[in-house]
Formats: C-alpha cells, sequence, structure tokens
C-alpha cells in the first residue's frame, strides 16, 4: 500500500501497538533547554536513571541574557539557576550539553539542525512546542511536555497516538521580498489556528521544493501555531547536501547506508491523505499580523479589518477584543501603523539566511526604532560576522547581539515595555508574550527590517527594488 | 501497574463550573512564562494561573471570572476553541491543578496541552462548539451552577440536567480512571524497548 512520508517514519519506531491504537514510539534524538533544569532532580526523586544519555543533548537557550558571554553575566537568580543547573547535570549526567562559551550554542532549534544531530527519517523530541522546526530536514519531530521529557530521559520512548496526515501543496513561485515566514503566515491564515489540530502536515510542491533548508525551517516552525504538533518535508537533493559534512551526521560508510535509506522515505505516489490543501506561491504577500492568534494576518497591502462583518459572533467578539488590545482600529492600513521596536531573531527567524535578508534592507539605511537583532546561534553570529553584516546591522544603529530566544518569550530581561508595539520575526503574537501589556505583529526578517528603517509598517517590495 | 503517588483516580467529579469566554486561550494566558522557572512546590502556585488576567501590576484584583465570588473554587472550566493552543508548558496544567480544576470543556484542545492534561489527571472532554457554547451562556446566567461528569460512562449532565456524552480515547481514560504513571506502564515493557532498540540499531546503523 502506497505510504505517507509520516507513515514510514512512524512505522519504523513503533515498540508496541494497543488495541486502543496507541503506540509506544523509540526515540532517536532528545533535545533539552534550560526550562527543565528541574527533570534531573524529579528523575533522580524517583530512582530514574537516562536510559540513553548519548541520545540527549542540551542548551541553554530561553534563559541566556542577549547581552551575556559566560554564566557569571547572567544576573543571580532563578534565570542563572536555570542554566548552571542544566550545564551541572549534563557534566554529572553525560549528556552533550554546548554551554554557552562554546560558539555552537544557541537556540535549541537551530543547533539540533546545524549539528546534524537533527537527520532525516528519525524521530526527535524536545520539551518546547516549535520542535516542529527540525521536521524540516524529513524526520518526525514535535514537542512535548515535561512529564514526557522524563519518560524520554527514562525509557527513551513515548506514548503516541498517530496524527493524522495532511498535505499541504504550495504551487507555483514564491514573488520577490516573500519568504518561508509569508508561506506559514498564509497557511495559518488559510485553516486556521486550530486547522492542524490533530494532523501533522506534510508541506510539498514546487514552491517547498525550490525553498532553502532555512526557509523550510520557518515553515515547518511555526507548524504548531497552525495547531499541529508535526511539519514535516520530504528529504530530496537539498536536504542531503545541507546534512552533508555536519559534526554529528553520519560519515562514509554510514553516510552512503543512510542516503540510501533517505531516498526512500518520500511519500508514495497515490498515498492517501486525511487532508489536502492547496495555495498559490505567486498570490502570498508579504505577511503582518495584527490580533493575537497568528491566524489573525494579512497582505501588507491590506487594511485592518472590521469586526462588524463577521457574521459569527464568537469569532466577531474575539476581534473586537483583539483590536482594543492590540489598539487598531479598522480599516487602518497596515502601512500606516507605527512601531517601537523591532525584534529579529528567534527559532522561527534566527538563522543565516534570515540575517542577510535582514542586512539586504538594512544596509544604507538608519533604523527609526530600537532594533534588536539575535543570532539564532554561536554560528549564525560568527558567519554573519565573516560575512560583514554586523557591520550593517550596527551601522544602521541595531544592536547586534548575542544568541538565544530573547525577545520571541522574553524570559531573558528582553522584553517590551506595557502598550509597546513590535514588528517581531518570532512566532506569537499572544498577549503579553514580549512582556506585560506587549503588542505583537508577526513578520518575516525583510518586513522587520523594512519597520526598523521607515518606523512603521512598509512593504518590503516597495523600500527595495528588484535586482 | 502502579498508580502514580501525585495522582488521583478520575471517575466521577460534580463542581461549580467556570464559563472562560476566551477562543484561542494559548498556555502563555493560562500561566505567563516568568513563572516557568518556579517549583510546583511554590506556594503562589494558585495565584499564577490566568495570572495577568486577574491582577493588576499591584497585585490588586481585575475581576477576572475566576474571582467573582460565584465561581471561586470551580473545578470544572468551560472553555472555547483551541484551548491550550500554544508553547507546551506544562506548568498550564500545574496550575490548573493547583486551583482545584479536574476537567477542561471545550470544543478543542491544543494537541501538547492535551496530552499535558491526560498526564496530570485533568480530564480534556471535546463537546461541539454549540454545546460549549451553550453551557458557557447557562453558567454566566446562573453563577455557581454545577457540571457533574461521569468518565466511565463518557457523560457529563449541565446545569439544566441536560446529558451530553463524549468521546476519549480508551488509553487515556484508562489511566485517568486508574492514575496510572506512564514511565510505570512503560516499564513493563522494559524488555521490548530493549530487544527494539538494539534491532533499530542493526538496521539503521547511521542513526546511533
Amino acid at each position: 500500500m502506497a505510504k505517507t512520508l509520516f507513515d514510514k517514519i512512524w512505522n519504523e519506531h513503533v515498540i508496541v501497538e494497543r488495541e486502543s491504537g496507541d503506540v509506544l514510539l523509540y526515540i532517536d534524538r532528545h533535545l533539552i533547554h534550560d526550562l527543565h533544569f528541574r527533570a534531573f532532580g524529579m528523575l533522580k526523586a524517583k530512582g530514574l536513571k537516562i536510559r540513553e544519555p548519548d541520545k540527549l543533548f542540551g542548551v541553554p537557550d530561553h534563559s541566556v541574557p542577549t547581552t551575556a558571554k559566560v554564566l557569571a553575566d547572567i544576573p543571580e537568580g532563578e534565570m542563572r539557576e536555570a542554566v548552571e543547573v542544566l550545564q551541572q547535570s549534563a557534566d554529572e549526567l553525560g549528556f552533550t550539553h554546548f554551554p554557552m562559551t562554546d560558539d555552537r550554542h544557541g537556540i535549541v532549534h537551530v543547533v539540533g539542525p546545524e549539528q546534524g544531530i537533527t537527520l532525516p527519517g528519525l524521530i526527535l523530541v524536545c520539551g518546547d512546542s516549535h520542535t516542529s522546526t527540525h521536521g524540516a530536514l524529513g524526520c518526525i519531530s514535535f514537542g512535548i511536555g515535561s512529564t514526557e521529557v522524563q519518560q524520554v530521559l527514562a525509557t527513551q520512548t513515548l506514548w503516541q497516538r498517530k496524527p493524522k496526515i495532511m498535505r499541504i501543496d504550495i504551487t507555483g513561485r514564491l514573488g520577490f521580498g516573500v519568504s518561508g515566514k509569508d508561506v506559514i503566515l498564509a497557511v495559518i491564515r488559510e485553516i486556521g489556528a486550530a486547522g492542524g489540530t490533530g494532523y501533522a502536515i506534510e508541506y510539498a510542491g514546487p514552491a517547498i521544493e525550490a525553498m532553502s533548508m532555512e526557509g523550510r525551517m520557518t515553515v515547518c516552525n511555526m507548524t504548531i501555531e497552525a495547531g499541529a504538533r508535526s511539519g514535516i518535508i520530504a528529504p530530496d537533493d537539498t536536504t542531503i547536501a545541507y546534512c552533508d559534512g555536519l559534526p554529528y551526521a553520519p560519515r562514509d560508510l554510514l553516510w552512503d547506508e543512510a542516503v540510501a535509506y533517505w531516498r526512500t522515505l518520500p511519500s508514495d505516489d497515490g498515498a492517501r491523505f486525511d487532508k489536502e490543501v492547496t495555495l498559490d506561491a505567486d498570490a502570498i504577500a508579504p505577511m503582518v499580523t495584527w490580533g493575537n492568534s497568528p491566524q489573525w494576518v494579512l497582505p501588507i497591502t491590506e487594511t485592518i479589518p472590521d469586526p462588524g462583518a463577521e457574521a459569527d459572533p464568537l469569532v466577531r467578539a474575539d476581534m473586537v477584543a483583539a483590536l482594543e488590545y492590540m489598539d487598531l482600529k479598522p480599516g487602518t492600513p497596515l502601512c500606516d501603523i507605527a512601531v517601537d521596536t523591532v525584534f529579529i531573531g528567534a527559532c522561527t527567524n534566527g538563522r543565516i539566511e534570515d540575517m542577510r535578508a535582514a542586512a539586504a534592507v538594512a544596509k544604507g539605511r538608519r533604523a527609526k526604532v530600537r532594533t534588536l537583532v539575535v543570532p539564532g546561534s554561536g554560528l549564525v553570529r560568527k558567519q554573519a560576522e565573516a560575512e560583514g553584516l554586523d557591520k550593517i546591522f550596527v551601522e544602521a544603529g541595531m544592536e547586534w547581539r548575542q544568541p538565544g530566544c530573547s525577545m520571541c518569550v522574553a524570559m531573558n530581561g528582553d522584553m517590551l515595555a506595557p502598550g509597546e508595539r513590535s514588528a517581531s520575526t518570532s512566532n506569537r503574537n499572544f498577549r503579553g508574550r514580549q512582556g506585560l501589556g506587549s503588542r505583537t505583529h508577526l513578520v518575516s526578517p525583510a518586513m522587520a527590517a523594512a519597520a526598523s528603517v521607515t518606523g512603521h509598517f512598509t512593504d518590503v517590495r516597495k523600500l527595495v527594488g528588484e535586482a | 501497574m502502579v498508580a502514580s503517588k501525585g495522582l488521583k483516580p478520575f471517575r466521577t467529579f460534580t463542581s461549580v463550573a467556570v464559563p472562560i469566554d476566551i477562543a484561542n486561550c494559548d498556555t502563555d494566558q493560562i500561566i505567563p512564562a516568568r513563572f516557568l522557572r518556579r517549583p510546583r512546590s511554590d506556594r503562589d502556585y494558585p495565584r499564577f494561573l490566568f495570572h495577568d488576567l486577574r491582577f493588576n501590576a499591584d497585585g490588586s484584583q481585575k475581576n477576572f471570572v475566576l474571582d467573582r465570588e460565584a465561581y471561586r473554587g470551580g473545578g470544572i472550566f468551560v472553555a472555547d476553541i483551541n484551548w491550550g493552543c500554544g508553547s507546551s508548558r506544562e506548568s498550564a496544567v500545574t496550575a490548573l491543578a493547583a486551583n482545584g480544576v479536574r476537567s477542561v470543556i471545550a470544543p478543542s484542545f491544543g494537541d501538547i496541552h492535551y496530552s499535558n492534561c491526560i498526564k496530570n489527571g485533568v480530564l480534556p472532554i471535546r463537546l461541539s462548539s454549540a454545546d460549549c457554547e451553550t453551557l458557557r451562556g447557562q453558567l454566566r446566567e446562573n453563577p455557581g451552577a454545577e457540571i457533574a461528569i461521569d468518565l466511565d460512562a463518557q457523560s457529563l449532565t449541565g446545569p439544566d440536567q441536560t446529558t451530553y456524552t463524549f468521546e476519549i480515547d480508551a488509553f487515556d481514560k484508562h489511566r485517568l480512571l486508574s492514575a496510572l504513571d506512564d514511565i510505570s506502564l512503560t516499564m513493563e515493557f522494559d524488555d521490548k524497548i530493549s530487544s527494539f532498540a538494539k534491532s533499530y540499531k542493526t538496521r539503521h546503523r547511521w542513526a546511533s
């Protein structure tokens, strides 16, 4: 029978299947970050040990200030404790850990793929919802809660029910100034923030095939914002070229074995999907969110919608509440909305391609508002510096920071003041996400840079001429 | 099979129910990120639930539904679509449990949050959007009204004595009814895990 990409990987990892259909899955890779610093003590208290420490990789990201270079730079208290306990646990329990002094450290979802810890065909989990990112490499990846984190530590397995599978085809070609971020925002607009609930989403089609790994990771990253725990893209030549030679990728004979296996993974012709959705890439414009759910998003050319025109009273109430919180009026052109702060970074858009896209807009221009540029890892930072991007940002009056989650989750001291409005390349525009009373608009790196140098949302296609 | 120490079996539960009229209520609303490094034993945990919707900066109350006299101590929430979407933070369930909330009824749940609920003895119940709105309406009109849940029968009775049935995965139901701990449940298959890992490593040498 014709199988999907997701089915093939899933089936290969089933240890036990119960009558109910729930299965015990074998987990290939477990990534852990500082917010799970209590997991090790809790495991010990239960008299349990880490079953396969060589499959566990730790890196601090949520609690790392982007002005800090060493542990002692972190203010004393729970932030430092989280980072410190993770490091001590790694030393004591013998799993791989990239401390903040190591160039390889950064946001867990940037580090995994960058190091070849994430590979096609694997099942990878992490106690973080944006674990969906890794599926861009053609693996099953999903976020888990802290009880599940302990289960994976102790057993290297998880009880799961197979999700339904949705395929989203992105046909056509992306236009100038349009990126993976705009694609996933358009997808969420189309299917809604709960559209993917109960599903894993396979992205396919010419626009996905033409996309770089960075773009694919952005698309998979925000799959959770459409409600689906996993996003996945079939491994192809782009994927294989990306993985080749990475520090933790297999080499020589094992590499050949791996590639031969990965080539068998794409969904078979005639594979059945529980739902299929098609979007035309040519019709996607740079997107800007206006509410407190990523589904409230529009092309930059639009105006703030009128809740009065919405027929469903529950949706209308939700829109009214969002506009009140965001302090926006129906009919206002998105281009007229001024911003106070711009944040470029996060596991959504903290990769080298994102830095390049932002720098291309920033070059020769000046930031009109406070702008933080936070690379996703030490290696992204180094690469950007080698390309002179840091100088472009600094000359534009932007702040070039140390890697971390930063203002995406605002747990490291980087945040908005109450009532402040941001253009942000992160993934969530929830109330208070970037600080109490913060107002977040999600955009691509190029659009964020355009907002920075103009002080308001701007169609980057008009600001920067096509070369 | 071992019932988990911290978990209580979930069989029947009757409590005052609270209408939460927020669509797409993300886990950042349920518990703001700045509390995520706190231990479960923190005495302030009950206050973290919906903190920023309940309290002003000076600690005074905002009159959020949860804090109105009639709803106080309500152990059942009736919510709107996509309850618990967003962040995987299990602290959201910890905050519910710290307030004695044992069940959330909603049209749909964030997948990770749903799973976190099951693992902490909190019963997530899916009812249609129309049924949830009917229940929320009744709870708004009759503050302090109760809902009675019978997990074994997979049914619940609303304030007007209308009975609704609901679907739940058989394994999830079993775990909740018996307060089973996932790790203990898994240890039964210890030998199978070992032999699987061995054969997997032979089949996929590149993956180790």
